[in-house]
C-alpha cells in the first residue's frame, strides 16, 4: 500500500495511507485531509485538488492530459512547473513515498 | 415502437432475468415527485439492480451501482439517448444532441469546446459580476420581505445573470425556462408531462434555435465563445449552434433548481442556516450539499451497447438502465446520515451533477451562482421563515418547487 506525504501551507506534514489504485485525490478525501476539496470527484472538471509535486518525484508520474493541463491554468493558486490535479495521479506501487505540497487556496 | 409493446416485450422474453427483483413503482408519477425518497429507499434495499415493470427498464440506485454505470460510457451508451425513447428505434424528437447524446469519440471533442467555454478561468471572468447582481438581489428582497422564493429568488436571480452571461437578446428570454422544462420532461417517458410539453413546444424551439445562430448572440457571451471555436475549427459552423443550444437547455432550470433546493433546505433547517451565518464561508458547500440533498436532476437513462454484467446480473444488449441520482446521493452505504442536511459535510463525490465524461459540463457556472447567492443569504438575512403552502413542481427529471413563500428578516 503506498503512502503519501501532504505538507501543508504552514510546513506541517500529513502522512496519508492510500489504497492499491486510489488517486491521490481519493486517498486525501478518504482520509479528510483538508487542502483538498474535490468538487468534481475526480473527473478532472474542477482543479480543486491542485497541488505541486515534490520535483524528486515529478518525472515519475503519469503524463498530463489536456483537460488537466487546461484546468491548471484557472486553478484557485498560482500554477507552477510542478503543478497537477491529485485526481489524475493514481497511486500504483512505485509512487510508496509521493511528496505532494499544497497549494494555500483551491477557489 | 409503442408503449404498450414495448411492457409486453418486457414481461415476456425480454423482460428481468431470474434474480432481478421487479418493482411496479413509477418514478415518473406524482406520487414519485411528491416525495421520492421512501421509493428511492424501496429501490435501493431490493437491490443494487432491480427492473421497473410500469417501463420495462432496468434501475439502479445505489450509489457504486450508480457510479459504475455512469462511468463505463461505452458500455452504457448516451448516443441511444439519456431518456426512456431509444434512438436505435424512434427519432428523437429534436435534433441529437451532440454532447449529451453523444459517445467517444464524437463527444470527446465538442465536449472539449464547452468545458473551455466554462473553464475555472471563464468563471473569474463572471465571478465578480453574478456576486454584485446577487447581493442587489438580496438587498431588493428584503425590502420586500415576504415573497415566493421560487419566482422571486430562484428563478429571478439566474434569469438576471445567465442570459446576459450568454450574450442572449432581451426579447423573447420569456422562453428560456419553458424550453428547458420541455427538455427534461422530453427525457421521461410517454407520460403527459412529456406529451403536452412536446405538443406546445414548436415557439419555445423556434426560440431557441434562432438565438443560438451567431448573429443573434452578444460578443464576449459564452454563446459568441462557442462560435469562436468554429473558427479555430475545433468544431464546425453547423456545430456551434447545437452546442449553444446544449447550454440553453441545461443552463438555467438546472440552476434554478439547485439554487431553489438550497433556500428550501436553509427555510427548513435553522440550525445549518445558522452555521452557515457564521461562517459565510461554508456557502458553497452548502449549496452543494443542497445538490447533494435534493437532487434537482434526480434520473439520467442509459443504452446497453453490448451484454454486460452488473451487480451479478447478465443485463443484454440494447437495454435501457435508469440511473436513481437522488437515490445514490442518499444511499446510506455511500453517506452518514444521509438523510440530514449538513452544511459542512464533505461532498466530494456526490453524483448530483452526474459523473464521468458526461458530468455536467456547466458545474462551475452552477457553483458560481449558488455560492454567491448562499453568500449575500448569510451576509444579509437573520431568518427565513415558511409562510406560506409549498407546492411541488412536476417534471420528469427535474425536481423543484412551483411556489416557496417566505418572509426574511435583515440581518
Amino acid at each position: 500500500m503506498p503512502s503519501i506525504i501532504f505538507i501543508h501551507p504552514d510546513g506541517s506534514r500529513q502522512q496519508i495511507e492510500a489504497s492499491a489504485g486510489e488517486s491521490a485525490m481519493q486517498a486525501a478525501t478518504r482520509n479528510d485531509l483538508s487542502g483538498i476539496l474535490a468538487e468534481c470527484g475526480g473527473n478532472a472538471m474542477c482543479a480543486t485538488c491542485h497541488v505541486y509535486v515534490d520535483e524528486a518525484w515529478l518525472a515519475r508520474l503519469p503524463a498530463m492530459g489536456g483537460a488537466e493541463d487546461a484546468l491548471l491554468d484557472g486553478a484557485a493558486a498560482e500554477r507552477q512547473a510542478n503543478s497537477r490535479l491529485s485526481c489524475q495521479i493514481n497511486l500504483a506501487a512505485d509512487l510508496d513515498g509521493l511528496v505532494l505540497r499544497l497549494p494555500d487556496r483551491q477557489l | 415502437m409503442s408503449v404498450t409493446s414495448r411492457i409486453d416485450a418486457a414481461t415476456s422474453e425480454q423482460g428481468a432475468p431470474a434474480g432481478v427483483p421487479r418493482l411496479d413503482v413509477d418514478p415518473f408519477s406524482t406520487e414519485f415527485f411528491e416525495d421520492p425518497h421512501p421509493i428511492h429507499e424501496v429501490l435501493r434495499e431490493a437491490g443494487p439492480l432491480v427492473w421497473l415493470d410500469k417501463w420495462g427498464v432496468y434501475g439502479v440506485a445505489r450509489y457504486a451501482e450508480v457510479h459504475a454505470v455512469l462511468n463505463d460510457p461505452l458500455t452504457f451508451c448516451s448516443s441511444r439517448g439519456v431518456g426512456l425513447s431509444d434512438f436505435a428505434k424512434e427519432k428523437p424528437w429534436r435534433p441529437q444532441s451532440i454532447i449529451l447524446e453523444a459517445d467517444p469519440p464524437a463527444h470527446t471533442r465538442t465536449r472539449a469546446v464547452l468545458a473551455q467555454v466554462l473553464s475555472p478561468t471563464a468563471m473569474k471572468g463572471v465571478r465578480e459580476h453574478f456576486t454584485a447582481m446577487a447581493a442587489a438581489k438580496v438587498d431588493e428582497l428584503l425590502a420586500r420581505g415576504s415573497f415566493d422564493a421560487v419566482a422571486d429568488l430562484a428563478e429571478a436571480y439566474p434569469l438576471s445573470v445567465f442570459p446576459d452571461a450568454m450574450g442572449l437578446k432581451r426579447e423573447g428570454r420569456e422562453n428560456l425556462l419553458p424550453y428547458a422544462s420541455l427538455v427534461f420532461n422530453s427525457f421521461g417517458p410517454p407520460n403527459q408531462l412529456r406529451q403536452e410539453a412536446i405538443e406546445r413546444s414548436a415557439p419555445h424551439q423556434a426560440y431557441v434555435a434562432a438565438q443560438c445562430q451567431r448573429e443573434n448572440l452578444a460578443p464576449g457571451g459564452f454563446g459568441a465563445c462557442v462560435h469562436a471555436r468554429a473558427d479555430a475549427a475545433d468544431i464546425t459552423p453547423e456545430e456551434a449552434p447545437l452546442l449553444v443550444r446544449s447550454l440553453l437547455s441545461a443552463g438555467l432550470d438546472t440552476t434554478v433548481n439547485g439554487i431553489g433546493a438550497a433556500v428550501y433546505c436553509l427555510a427548513r433547517f435553522p440550525d445549518q442556516f445558522a452555521r452557515l451565518r457564521s461562517d459565510p464561508t461554508l456557502a458553497r458547500n452548502a449549496f452543494e450539499e443542497a445538490i447533494r440533498y435534493e437532487s434537482p436532476v434526480q434520473t439520467f437513462f442509459r443504452t446497453t451497447t453490448r451484454e454486460v454484467e452488473l451487480a451479478g446480473h447478465r443485463i443484454g444488449e440494447g437495454e435501457k438502465v435508469l440511473m436513481f441520482l437522488g437515490a445514490a446521493n442518499r444511499d446510506p452505504r455511500r453517506w452518514e446520515n444521509p438523510d440530514s442536511y449538513d452544511v459542512t459535510r464533505r461532498t466530494s463525490g456526490h453524483v448530483g451533477f452526474g459523473s464521468g465524461i458526461h458530468m455536467c459540463v456547466g458545474q462551475l457556472l452552477a457553483r458560481v451562482e449558488g455560492e454567491v447567492m448562499l453568500a449575500a443569504i448569510a451576509h444579509k438575512v437573520a431568518s427565513i421563515q415558511i409562510t406560506g403552502p409549498v407546492k411541488r413542481r412536476y417534471n420528469n427529471t427535474l425536481r423543484g418547487l412551483e411556489s416557496l413563500p417566505i418572509t426574511i428578516s435583515p440581518a
